[in-house]
């Protein structure tokens, strides 16, 4: 039987596996690398996140430098170095060259980074725009030598490419450097990578970051404490954020030998009579071998878990930043009149923990005409771009703003002379996509986003009734002043006072009616903390702040 | 009062203001209220007369402006009347502009503040060297008027029947007028209109009276110019105004017993013998005459008068006019007349009118 060379035949020659590596290299918009200002901005950040998660595990106070070397025709050399862990040999060329490669997609622990993808798609872009290899040398300790390796993304295979590896004198105890040249271009204003290390230190009062900018300017940004924040605690997931696929997999995975168990000991908040509960709504017999659980099975018992009431999971597993940390890192970059912070207790969305803090910085030198300047925050990590995408803007646009002394016309963000500042904590952050720049819309975190922003929204409208009332005050003294002359002229004119006359009663007029009014106390907020050449740092192209602020992602 | 009397006066007050400011004392300023529920009316004394009720102002943060404002305006005012000189109420409100930060915007302000220092002082503000723009109406009709020339201070005589299908027109100040006539009576009109009409027929001559045109809510002068001739020549004093509240509750009250805002002078500017010819409610009826429905403001006008008005309060015959133009829901204006013919008004309606005195209201 002579074959037959149909179309699907041909067709099929052409198709074949794509790697993960390969789709993403022709798909960077989704790990934000756009444009060339969005991929430095994307590298450093991937890079710093990952040490201050490293730092913060090892329970080391991060001290991170970044250098961002100008190398002409947009070709830029970023070197980011740590004083974290160290990673070990083998891992190596994993971690920064393998897409999805990384410990924190299979846990449910609060960190900055959770897919894995950040740092490799660096890698992989830099060798794309330069086709160089990324450099990075790491110690785990003084005992051990430092490794030094030149790798590469093989985009067919998602498999690391190890191009020179030699073992390397490093005069540090431990640590991790990186490496990476790229096309990109370097700017100012609010999606800078000024703003970046600026609204990171901000948030991160532990950590010192020393940058050096491509003018070969050195910017330090000085450790606040040497608190480091509550090591935030891994969870396992809660029954109620499972979705099909995902349980599908725990199944295959699981060391547990029942389907009860299964359920008790790979998930948060079920006890044996939960299971039992569930696994009888779902048709399935508790000593079922999970392993042998088939997707209709799996999917009746989605359904019996949604029905079931389940407690919701710990929340010890969120640290917030604290009200306190908060108000410092503002005030320190914020020259304000007033401070408000809120920290909100622990709620949940699907079955994930989270906590939302918020803060406003009210008065001081900020414009008064323009929209307030919104910072977010998704643990610890500064959102910089798709600013209209995300929950925290939704959130804010609901808030009746009026009663706190700013102006707003309806849906949208407040207009006056305030920073609003708020951040988000969770064991698992829900981005509306990889690039990790919006925040989900659960209408659980838009609640206390609003419950939060409202709780400084409430202090913030004492105060401002406070300074209306002083104002007005302000206004009555400069109204007797104003006019206390002429009735001074008049009666001089009326009964022939001499000059002396004339002016005691202007004195005596302004003793007896000021006295009245008692003495006037200031109530801005003294702020010490403040430093003038740190908060210059990111908006000093105030022009371009507003002229660029949202459209970078659309490009 | 005479004129150094009152320059006495004010240098009184701007001695007590500073003896207080010396002792470190906020000083208060008196003045009586100015307002309906401030004035009584009894038909003895004929006009509205001012009670006790008065309002104080002291020097606070809060005051200090139109503290000092009234002080300036007093100093203003003695300048004046040390000087002889007259300053009308749009002069001194430009006067202000070289007050500086005490200057008023707008005139208003500046009117507010001369009828406190008015009252204050218990005078009018002609005695104080301040004449309103307004004029004070129109005549005609067997008047002579005897005024002075302003430059040689010789007697001029004023015909009033002289003016062909014009009017002589009543100056700001009449104090010093001197009247001859042999008119039965004084019709004083609300609009130009009709008085326009009445000359033009030379009415005057065929009910041998005296014209007089009001122009809505009589002036002072007005006022004062129909008192001093009827006094002077003891004329009766009718008045004709359109049959609507604000003719019977502004136009008509205000000529006969003056105004709550004015009340510390109503004893000069009222006519206590005008009486009402019309248009009465009735006559909208006798008359059949063309209506337009009462606008809110006009039942807003009747319920008020009712309610807050002395003079009305003390008539039974008005509260029942009143009621009556409420009940009908319809107004009805002068020259509704002209439904019966253009010249139905002279030919009938006023000398009916003035032959039925039982068809008047008081």
């Amino acid at each position: 039987m002579s074959e037959e060379i149909t179309k699907a035949h041909q067709m099929a020659a052409k198709q074949k596996e794509i790697s993960i590596a390969e789709f993403f290299s022709k798909n960077r918009h989704l790990l934000g690398f756009d444009n060339p200002k969005k991929a430095l901005l994307t590298t450093i950040k991937e890079a710093v996140d990952n040490s201050l998660d490293a730092c913060e595990e090892a329970r080391i106070l991060p001290e991170i430098s970044v250098e961002v070397i100008d190398m002409g025709s947009s070709r830029f050399k970023v070197i980011i170095e740590d004083n974290g862990p160290g990673i070990i040999k083998s891992q190596i060329s994993k971690i920064f060259a393998k897409l999805l490669y990384g410990s924190k997609f299979h846990r449910l622990k609060m960190s900055r980074g959770q897919q894995g993808i950040g740092i490799s798609a660096s890698v992989m872009y830099g060798q794309l725009t330069t086709g160089r290899p990324a450099k990075i040398t790491s110690k785990i300790s003084p005992k051990h030598p430092a490794h030094y390796m030149e790798l590469q993304i093989d985009t067919k295979t998602n498999k690391p490419n190890i191009l020179k590896e030699q073992q390397v004198e490093w005069n540090k105890d431990h640590g991790t450097r990186v490496e990476i040249d790229l096309e990109a271009s370097y700017s100012k204003g609010s999606q800078s990578i000024d703003a970046y290390l600026k609204q990171t230190a901000i948030v991160n009062p532990h950590c010192t970051i020393i940058y050096t900018n491509p003018k070969a300017e050195q910017i330090i940004f000085p450790r606040a404490t040497d608190v480091l924040p509550d090591e935030p605690k891994e969870i396992k997931p809660h029954p109620y954020g499972v979705e099909l696929g995902y349980l599908i997999n725990m199944l295959a995975l699981t060391e547990a030998r029942t389907l009860q168990s299964f359920l008790t000991s790979d998930f948060s908040r079920v006890s044996a009579n939960t299971a039992k509960e569930i696994c009888q709504k779902a048709g399935i017999l508790p000593n079922f071998k999970p392993s042998e659980v088939n997707r209709d099975q799996a999917e009746r018992l989605i359904k019996a878990i949604n029905s079931v009431k389940i407690m919701n999971p710990p929340t010890d597993c969120v640290t917030p930043i604290g009200s306190d940390s908060l108000e410092r890192g503002m005030k320190k970059e914020i020259k304000a009149e007033f401070y408000a912070t809120t920290t909100r207790p622990p709620s949940v969305y699907r079955g994930n923990p989270f906590i939302v803090e918020a803060g406003v910085a009210y008065g001081g030198d900020q414009p008064g005409d323009k929209t307030v300047r919104l910072l977010r925050y998704a643990n610890r990590v500064p959102l910089q771009y798709q600013q209209s995408a995300c929950a925290i803007t939704q959130a804010l646009t609901q808030i009746n703003f009026r009663g706190y002394g700013l102006s707003q016309s309806r849906n949208s963000l407040p207009v006056g002379p305030a920073t609003i500042v708020v951040h988000l904590a969770s064991v698992w952050v829900p981005f509306t996509s990889e690039s990790k720049e919006a925040i989900a819309h659960y209408p659980e975190i838009i609640k206390e986003i609003k419950l939060a922003v409202q709780g400084c929204g409430r202090q913030l409208a004492s105060y401002v009734k406070k300074k209306q009332r002083l104002h007005n005050e302000l206004k009555k003294r400069s109204y007797i002043e104003k006019y206390i002359p002429f009735i001074s002229t008049a009666l001089k004119d009326l009964i022939a006072l001499s000059p002396q006359q004339a002016e005691e009663v202007e004195s005596d007029l302004k003793s007896l009616l000021e006295e009245k009014r008692g003495k006037l106390k200031s109530i801005a907020a003294e702020n010490t903390e403040y430093d003038e050449t740190f908060a210059k740092i990111g908006s000093d192209a105030e022009a371009e702040l507003y002229a660029d602020s949202e459209d970078g992602d659309e490009q | 009062m005479s004129e150094k009397k009152i320059a006495e006066k004010m240098k009184d007050v701007a001695k007590y203001i500073y003896s207080s400011i010396i002792k470190k004392q906020s000083p208060t300023l008196e003045s009586p209220l100015r307002s309906l529920s401030n004035v009584d009316y009894s038909e003895e004394k004929g006009y509205f007369e001012l009670q006790g009720k008065m309002k104080q102002r002291t020097l606070t943060a809060n005051t200090v402006k139109t503290f000092a404002q009234t002080l300036m305006m007093m100093n203003e005012s003695k300048k004046i009347i040390e000087t002889d000189d007259i300053a009308t109420k749009r002069e001194m409100y430009y006067i202000s502009k070289n007050w500086g930060e005490a200057r008023f915007k707008e005139q208003p302000e500046s009117d507010s503040i001369m009828d406190d220092v008015e009252a204050m002082l218990m005078v009018n503000r002609e005695q104080l060297g301040f004449i309103p723009e307004e004029k004070g109406g129109d005549v005609a009709g067997e008047l002579i008027v005897i005024d002075k020339d302003p430059d040689t201070g010789k007697q001029i005589k004023i015909d009033c029947t002289k003016f062909g299908s014009g009017a002589y027109s009543v100056p700001s100040s009449v104090e010093h007028l001197g009247f001859q006539t042999d008119a039965k009576f004084i019709l004083a009109i609300e609009t130009a209109g009709m008085f326009q009409r009445l000359v033009k027929h030379k009415y005057w001559k065929k009910a041998n009276c005296i014209l007089i045109s009001m122009g809505g809510v009589p002036t002072r002068a007005c006022r004062r110019f129909i008192r001093r001739l009827a006094d002077d020549q003891k004329l009766p004093v009718y008045v004709f105004t359109d049959g609507d509240p604000y003719g019977y509750g502004s136009i008509y009250r205000t000529l006969k017993v003056g105004s709550g805002n004015a009340a510390h002078i109503n004893k000069f500017f009222c006519v206590p013998q005008a009486k009402f010819i019309g248009i009465t409610p009735q006559d909208i009826l006798d008359y059949k005459l063309p209506t337009h429905p009462l606008k809110d403001v006009d039942r807003k006008k009747i319920k008020d008068v009712l309610k807050n008005d002395p003079f009305v309060k003390h008539h039974k015959e008005w509260q029942k006019a009143l009621k009556q133009l409420a009940t009908l829901g319809k107004r009805a204006e002068q020259q509704a007349l002209a439904k019966h013919g253009l010249n139905f008004v002279i030919s009938d309606y006023l000398p009916k009118k003035l032959s039925d005195s039982k068809t008047w209201l008081p």
